[in-house]
């Protein structure tokens, strides 16, 4: 995990975050580009709400169904000639693909962007076994460099800016004549293109995940912009796909009614440059392709989710869309959250994935604010599930003592209304007394954190319970 | 017990529900078997000339430059003309698809032709699409002996070719095309969706085309 954030340290992280302009400046393009994209492209599909509704419906179909489906799945990739392998957690994951490497004799390998591999620590394992896997997408590729991981799921190094770009590329590609000017965008791109050109074309092994499986034809789906993706899985002799099993959709109509929707909440974009399918390895007579193809079906602690009050999140496509319009993502970045998935997503998706106990903080690291769940094509309920985690973490005496106590001492004034009427009043008399001559607060005890940014207006008048008891009387 | 075995007996037990429960296998085998439409988009539901106007415009909001032309045999000098403009040299790679081997190629003495897979040193390549799709201004491309996939991916340019006739107002006709062609439930080994040439925006959100795959994609519409 990059300068080994954890997600415990989520409140340690984001006060470091927020005192980052760099970081800020980076993220605060997200509005212009993602979110008014995003809404741009919605706008122009009148479909698009009935749409969300289809892929609802098509995922918590194939989750009620999702054995038979995975069953279905196999057994075309099977009669396509490819492999499926099934890993029930990241260590049987990692294992099956470095035995698949090693009885290649691979020595390189490339990857497609791929979130799964973060999720189980491909590259680490690899790279401990001898083999050095080159990430291929441009901002994958990037943050490899910097020793870091993604911190956002579409856009990886979105907190990287340009001259720390320049600087990363002149560090590592030693032979770049020191003249070179890589001051713009375009010349970085232009860099890295040349650089990967070569990686791609000596490969022995490509691994990429994939965005959906297809029931209906074996087939694995990649969904990218670049173009690494394919040269990933069709330029070496082996292409290993790492899918978790949630992935797989029933048939093509499916995948159509996904992808529509996709794209669109992702960057904005109506399609993808890129969708590739691809069924099995190459045929007899085909000039191209990879010769094996091999399926890793990754678990990791999805089943349990099937059938719980996490079951909605199975749903997600992994298009950022909660992400971007995450006001405490907005303000922190993807890193603070120090989870593999940031945002709402990842915030409901970790504590399933690693355990409450290693992730208690994330379901705090929301303001509730309802806009992921708006924005989110699956209609997942986010928030709802936000909730549950707090829920369960208070249960579990996981919750901060200060915070225990503030939230016991609130239930039991909740419980008895008369006392609650009796110290809201109180309260709101001494804070009025407390006030400045121009009503605002600048120091309120066991607010410090509150006051410490911004002024408390002092309460004017008598409580909300107080005014509506006089309005209703009128 | 094998993983596999774990995992599935995982999900069963998960769901409450059993492999071998008759109404969970008749729901699968007939969403298999009769691949429903869910929403369809109204957007690319038109006549003949419209959708294929809808094709030219999409493909043109992705970057994507488009020339119409009348018949097959303008082939060959749609390509030259291309790389003239381009200052490129008069060099193309294909496969060996008969839609493009048998254009009259020889009109353009100055065109070397070359076929078969691309190493990466092409410029320029050329292929034969099996189908447009208006709603977006995507091509649709299928790998087979005498279509190589890498001549899509690895040249600079890539020159697709596209019957107007074959332009589908939405992704599931092509579906429906794939199943006539290679059987339900058979796909050919790789079937690529491309809408406009590569991109990037992963440097400070700055949209760069031209990633890893073509710089360009350059559409002959004919007919
Ligand atoms: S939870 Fe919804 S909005 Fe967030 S990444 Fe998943 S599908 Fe997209």
């Amino acid at each position: 995990m990059s300068g080994g954030l954890t997600s415990l340290s989520f409140p340690k992280n984001a006060h470091a975050a927020l005192a980052n302009p760099p970081l800020l400046k980076a993220i605060a393009h997200i509005e212009e580009t993602l979110v008014s994209g995003r809404r741009r492209a919605a706008e122009a599909l009148p479909e698009f709400e009935a749409l969300r509704d289809a892929g609802r419906d098509i995922k918590a179909h194939t989750l009620a169904h999702l054995d038979l489906y995975l069953e279905a799945f196999e057994r075309k990739v099977v009669e396509a000639g490819g492999f499926v392998h099934w890993a029930a957690d990241a260590a049987d994951a990692n294992r099956i693909i470095l035995d698949i490497c090693q009885k290649a004799g691979a020595r390189r390998v490339t990857k497609g962007k791929s979130m799964i591999t973060e999720e189980v620590g491909l590259n680490a394992y690899l790279q401990a076994n001898g083999i050095a896997p080159v990430e291929t997408d441009l901002g994958e590729y990037i943050i490899q460099l910097r020793g870091e991981t993604p911190s956002h799921i579409i856009a990886p190094a979105v907190h990287v800016n340009k001259e720390q770009v320049a600087a990363d590329f002149r560090r590592v590609h030693t032979d770049l004549d020191p003249k070179r000017n890589l001051d713009e965008p375009t010349s970085l791109l232009a860099e890295a293109r040349g650089v990967l050109r070569e990686r791609f074309l000596s490969a022995d092994v490509g691994i990429t995940g994939a965005n959906f499986l297809v029931a209906e034809t074996g087939s694995t789906v990649i969904v990218t912009n670049e173009g690494n993706g394919d040269l990933t899985q069709i330029l070496p002799k082996t292409h290993i796909v790492l899918a978790s099993i949630e992935k797989v959709v029933p048939t093509l109509e499916d995948v159509a009614t996904i992808m529509r929707l996709l794209a669109r909440s992702a960057t904005g974009q109506e399609m993808s440059v890129y969708t590739t399918f691809s069924t099995g390895p190459r045929r007899a007579g085909d000039p191209d392709g990879p010769e094996a193809f091999h399926v890793v079906l990754l678990d990791n602690g999805r089943s349990a989710m099937l059938g719980s009050e996490f079951e909605d999140m199975l749903r997600c496509i992994r298009c950022g869309a909660c992400i971007n319009h995450c006001p405490v993502y907005r303000s922190v970045g993807g890193h603070a959250y120090g989870s593999v998935y940031p945002g709402p997503m990842g915030s409901v998706l970790t504590p399933s994935l690693q355990g409450l106990e290693k992730s208690a903080h994330l379901a705090n690291a929301s303001t509730l604010c309802g806009r992921c769940e708006s924005v989110c094509p699956m209609r997942i309920p986010l928030p709802k599930m936000l909730r549950h985690w707090r829920e369960k973490e208070f249960e579990r005496h996981l919750t901060p003592k200060k915070a225990r106590f503030g939230l016991a001492a609130w239930r039991f004034l909740a419980a008895r209304p008369r006392l609650y009427g009796l110290a809201t009043r109180l309260g709101a008399w001494g804070l009025a007394r407390l006030a400045g001559r121009d009503g605002a607060l600048r120091q309120v005890p066991l607010a410090g954190g509150w006051t410490r940014w911004r002024d408390l207006p002092a309460p004017e008048g008598g409580t909300f319970r107080t005014e509506w008891a006089k309005r209703g009387r009128k | 017990m094998s993983s596999r075995d774990a995992i599935l007996g995982r999900i069963r037990r998960s769901l409450g529900a059993s492999g071998s429960d008759a109404p969970r296998l008749a729901a699968v085998r007939h969403r298999l078997a009769e691949t429903p439409v869910n929403v369809v988009p109204a957007r690319g539901q038109l006549p003949s000339a419209e959708r294929i106007d809808l094709f030219v415009r999409k493909a043109g909001e992705v970057f994507a430059t488009v020339v119409r032309l009348g018949g097959r045999d303008d082939i060959p000098a749609a390509v030259a003309a291309y790389l003239r403009d381009r200052n490129l040299p008069q060099a193309i790679r294909r496969g060996d698809d008969r839609r493009l081997a048998d254009l009259p190629w020889e009109r353009e003495a100055q065109l070397a032709v070359t076929t078969g897979p691309s190493d990466g040193s092409d410029l320029v390549g050329l292929s034969h699409a099996d189908a447009g799709v208006a709603e977006t201004g995507t091509v649709v491309l299928t790998s087979g002996p005498d279509n190589p996939t890498t001549i899509n991916f690895l040249p600079d340019h890539h020159i697709v070719v596209v019957d107007a006739s074959t332009v589908a107002g939405d992704y599931e006709t092509v579906w429906a095309d794939l199943r006539r062609r290679f059987g339900a439930g058979v796909m050919p080994r790789t079937v690529n969706l491309v809408t406009g040439p590569s991109r990037s925006a992963d440097i400070e959100e700055t949209l760069l085309l031209g990633a890893h795959g073509p710089r360009s994609l350059h559409i002959l519409v004919v007919g």
